[in-house]
């Protein structure tokens, strides 16, 4: 090199390490089996437009064929097994996500479009811990503080979004299966190979037929899931706007219901914050998977009196982010996950254009094909503005402002959600007084987007309510 | 540039509350931040790159008692030819050595490299103004056209910091022309926020570089420490316009580790220090890691440590 500059040559994971079949049927009883119905849809590379693979459309036929097989074995084999062979096969499927995870951080990011750096150091990792966690409580559920002898609700429909797959899936499954419950998981329509690659998981820790099943599809899958009469316990994440029909749908029935659900979180910066830090806080916080994260540093609320040294230094660290190739172990940004996220996103920021804030992009060359937008922030935003107050779900970030404490707790409070907030300063005792003040789920303190398996996590309003993760992630699966 | 000297450095009072008022280094996301850097995949040509580039920073270094003129002598050809079967490897930036060897080292690389010499008191910093400059005056007369100082980290560490400005303002006269840098021994300063405060306090005294360490104290250079100097030469740079360098030293042994180290000043200082005249790395045993690979891309097989010259 002339000494001026480093170009990183490609660097790209190897597509050879993951086996995709062309079509994938649905997985109940312990099988493959064929959807009762035609209907099929392709899943795609975000990255590229490529069909990754086939997959069955589950119709309401299937749906009641998986609730039968979860209610089967939740009655002769999974309910009636004790907590500590329970265990056992959690454990498994632990190891063996850890065995697998070089192949099931590629497939993720094929179908997702997350950087592997991501997928490889967090998603995967976190997979595994959580299993690891739950797998641990199996056999301990009675010490808990959830009553002295607490009981498996039954069959779970579980409904989980596309921005972490297998790590959401592995946030209902674990603890579903270590209360001894039976599941019935649908994976989002963009992004379901890694559940199908999960279901061979399970045969290969023989786990008793019908304790997982995988029912693929869109809309009308979920619904029939949520709402039949077979289901316990729903556990769903995804957006607000669903949430509601779901909690709507459920009301007046006895099964019990966890959702999380969207967000707008405040990332406090205040003027004796570790600058640096702060902005890699900011950064992370929102350019993290795209930003396609419910508990997103969406809002960055900073002191007036380092406002523009924060920008600044804000900016040059986006014109260093490496936006591209998901599967290249440089890539910082990926790709967007679907056609339809893009232009909600693109519509969200037009907006910002039209209410008159300040739109600044980082520099980067965007791939031809395939979903992309480059990380971008508003200035000028005030609480006024709709990317101030709707979830965009995208690496956009509304940059508002703030003079005292007592502002930034009532600007951080004003929103109709409450899933997580992010405090920047020195100062030790700001922070309890901030964490005690927001009315989030989440408070990160000088870190943002850090999660742990024994860290329980769940929203404020309508972000929604229960919570997962902890030991209190296992209250929402037992009576 | 005048506006932020004059004022931080006004009084022993302004120099602390100045040092003091600096942002603080959030340990676990500093270290964060360097550990995702380290993540990052240099192949290929980017990797021929970097080890040539690696290649040309070092400061190829003997300080041990033992050290005799015909050690410096092999040391010194080696900083001039590491790869004596390859004419299209780079020198090393300089030889590093203790004054009384200067002469040695200047003798045998003429004016093709720098000769770098420890001096004032090396490596505790622990003796009288007055001998510290000798020293230095020494080691300049010697040949040296670099001085690498260290700091009265006692002085630093109960607050003395106008004592440890002025003695870096004088041996930096003293050094006439030679480039000064200087070691902070961020081993013994211990706190991340001690390292940004020792790097702008010799920053604002005139140093032309800023080094990790002696080599004498673990924990050494390290990726995050090295990071919070490349953030303090770049905030620096910012507030003064003027370009201040960086050497780690000390621990960096390995040509992944060197690598790790350009992309740390590639995405956190900037491109303008991926030069030998602002990043130097001090080192004895790496050079040969980074030939061993050299070599390797060069042939696609592994050769052995048979195959690089010992010095």
């Amino acid at each position: 090199m002339t000494g001026k500059t480093f170009e990183y040559a490609p660097a790209p994971e190897s597509r050879a390490v993951v086996d995709l079949a062309s079509s994938y049927g649905l997985f109940i009883g312990g099988e493959f089996t064929a959807g009762g119905g035609s209907a099929s849809f392709k899943t795609i590379n975000p990255a590229t437009e490529e069909v990754l693979a086939e997959v069955t459309e589950a119709g309401e036929a299937d749906v009641d064929r998986a609730v039968a097989a979860a209610r089967r074995a939740y009655e002769r084999v999974w309910g009636p097994m004790p907590g500590r062979e329970r265990a056992k096969y959690l454990f498994r499927i632990a190891r063996i996500v850890q065995e697998r995870s070089r192949e099931l951080a590629v497939a993720e990011s094929l179908d997702n479009g997350k950087p592997i750096r991501e997928s490889r150091d967090g998603d995967l990792p976190l997979v595994a811990a959580w299993f690891f966690y739950y797998a641990g409580w199996a056999d301990k559920l009675e010490h808990a503080g959830l009553g002295t002898e607490p009981r498996a609700l039954g069959v779970a429909g579980q409904v989980i979004p596309w921005n972490f797959p297998l790590m959401m899936l592995a946030w209902k499954i674990a603890p579903a299966l270590a209360t001894g419950n039976t599941v019935v998981l649908k994976p989002a329509e963009t992004t379901p190979l890694t559940a199908l690659l999960f279901a061979e998981i399970c045969q290969q820790a023989d786990l008793p037929a019908g304790v997982v099943n995988i029912v693929t599809g869109a809309g009308p899958t979920g619904q029939a899931l949520a709402t039949h009469a077979g289901v316990d316990k729903v556990a769903f994440t995804g957006s607000t706007a669903v949430g509601r029909g779901i909690a709507r749908s459920l009301a007046g029935t006895d099964k019990r219901v966890t959702l999380e659900l969207g967000g707008k979180a405040a990332n406090v910066v205040f003027d004796d914050a570790p600058l640096d830090q702060a902005v890699e806080g900011i950064v992370n916080g929102i350019f993290f998977n795209q930003g396609h994260v419910c508990c997103a540093g969406s809002r960055l609320l900073v002191q007036e009196s380092v406002a523009d040294e924060v920008l600044e230094r804000l900016k040059a660290r986006m014109t260093t982010l490496r936006v591209g190739d998901p599967l290249d172990k440089n890539t910082d940004v990926g790709a967007i996950n679907s056609a339809a996220q893009l232009a909600r996103i693109r519509t969200l920021s037009d907006t910002g254009d039209a209410e008159g804030a300040e739109r600044w992009s980082a520099p980067c060359t965007l791939p031809d094909h395939g979903f992309w937008f480059a990380p971008t922030i508003f200035t000028g935003v005030t609480q006024a503005h709709r990317i101030a107050r709707e979830e965009i779900f995208g690496p956009v970030l509304s940059v508002l402002t703030f003079r005292t404490p007592a502002e930034a707790v009532a600007k951080a409070n004003n929103t109709p959600y409450g899933l997580s907030a992010g405090v920047w300063t020195e100062k030790g005792s700001r922070i309890l007084w901030m964490a005690e003040q927001l009315r989030a789920g989440v408070v990160w303190a000088n870190t943002f987007n850090k999660f742990d398996p024994a860290s329980p996590f769940g929203g404020y309003k309508e972000s929604g309510y229960g919570r997962e993760g902890g030991r209190h992630g296992l209250a929402g699966y037992l009576r | 540039m005048t506006t932020l000297l004059s004022e931080a450095t006004g009084s022993e009072s302004a120099l602390r509350r100045f040092l003091s008022g600096l942002p603080g280094v959030d340990q676990v996301g500093a270290e964060g931040r360097a550990a995702t850097l380290a993540t990052r995949s240099i192949k290929t040509t980017a990797k021929a790159n970097a080890l040539d580039l690696a290649i040309s920073m070092v400061d190829l270094t003997t300080l041990e008692g033992a050290d005799t003129p015909g050690k410096v002598r092999a040391l010194a050809a080696k900083a001039l030819r590491p790869d004596p079967t390859d004419a299209t490897c780079p020198t090393a930036a300089a030889v590093c050595v203790y004054p009384d060897l200067a002469a040695t080292a200047r003798a045998v690389v003429g004016d093709r490299l720098h000769v770098a010499s420890v001096a004032a008191a090396f490596p505790s910093g622990r003796s009288s103004l007055e001998v510290k400059l000798r020293e230095v005056a020494d080691a300049t007369a010697a040949g040296a056209d670099e001085i690498d100082m260290v700091i009265d980290r006692g002085a630093f560490l109960t607050g003395r910091v106008q004592q440890v400005f002025d003695e870096i303002v004088a041996v930096k006269q003293a050094c006439g022309p030679a480039h000064l840098k200087v070691i902070l021994e961020t081993g013994e300063l211990a706190t991340y926020d001690n390292v940004r405060r020792a790097s702008w306090l010799a920053m604002l005294a005139g140093a032309d570089f800023i080094k990790t360490s002696t080599g004498k104290v673990q924990p050494a250079a390290t990726l995050p420490v090295t990071m919070v100097m490349l953030e303090a030469v770049r905030d620096f740079r910012a507030a003064t316009g003027r370009q201040v360098g960086v050497k780690p030293a000390g621990g960096i042994r390995s040509a992944k580790d060197a690598v790790r180290h350009l992309v740390v000043i590639n995405e956190v200082a900037g491109p303008d220090w991926l030069d030998p005249d602002w990043f130097r790395i001090g080192a004895s045993s790496l050079l040969n890691d980074l030939l061993l690979q050299r070599q390797k891309m060069a042939t696609g097989a592994y050769s052995g440590p048979d195959y690089v010259s010992l010095d």
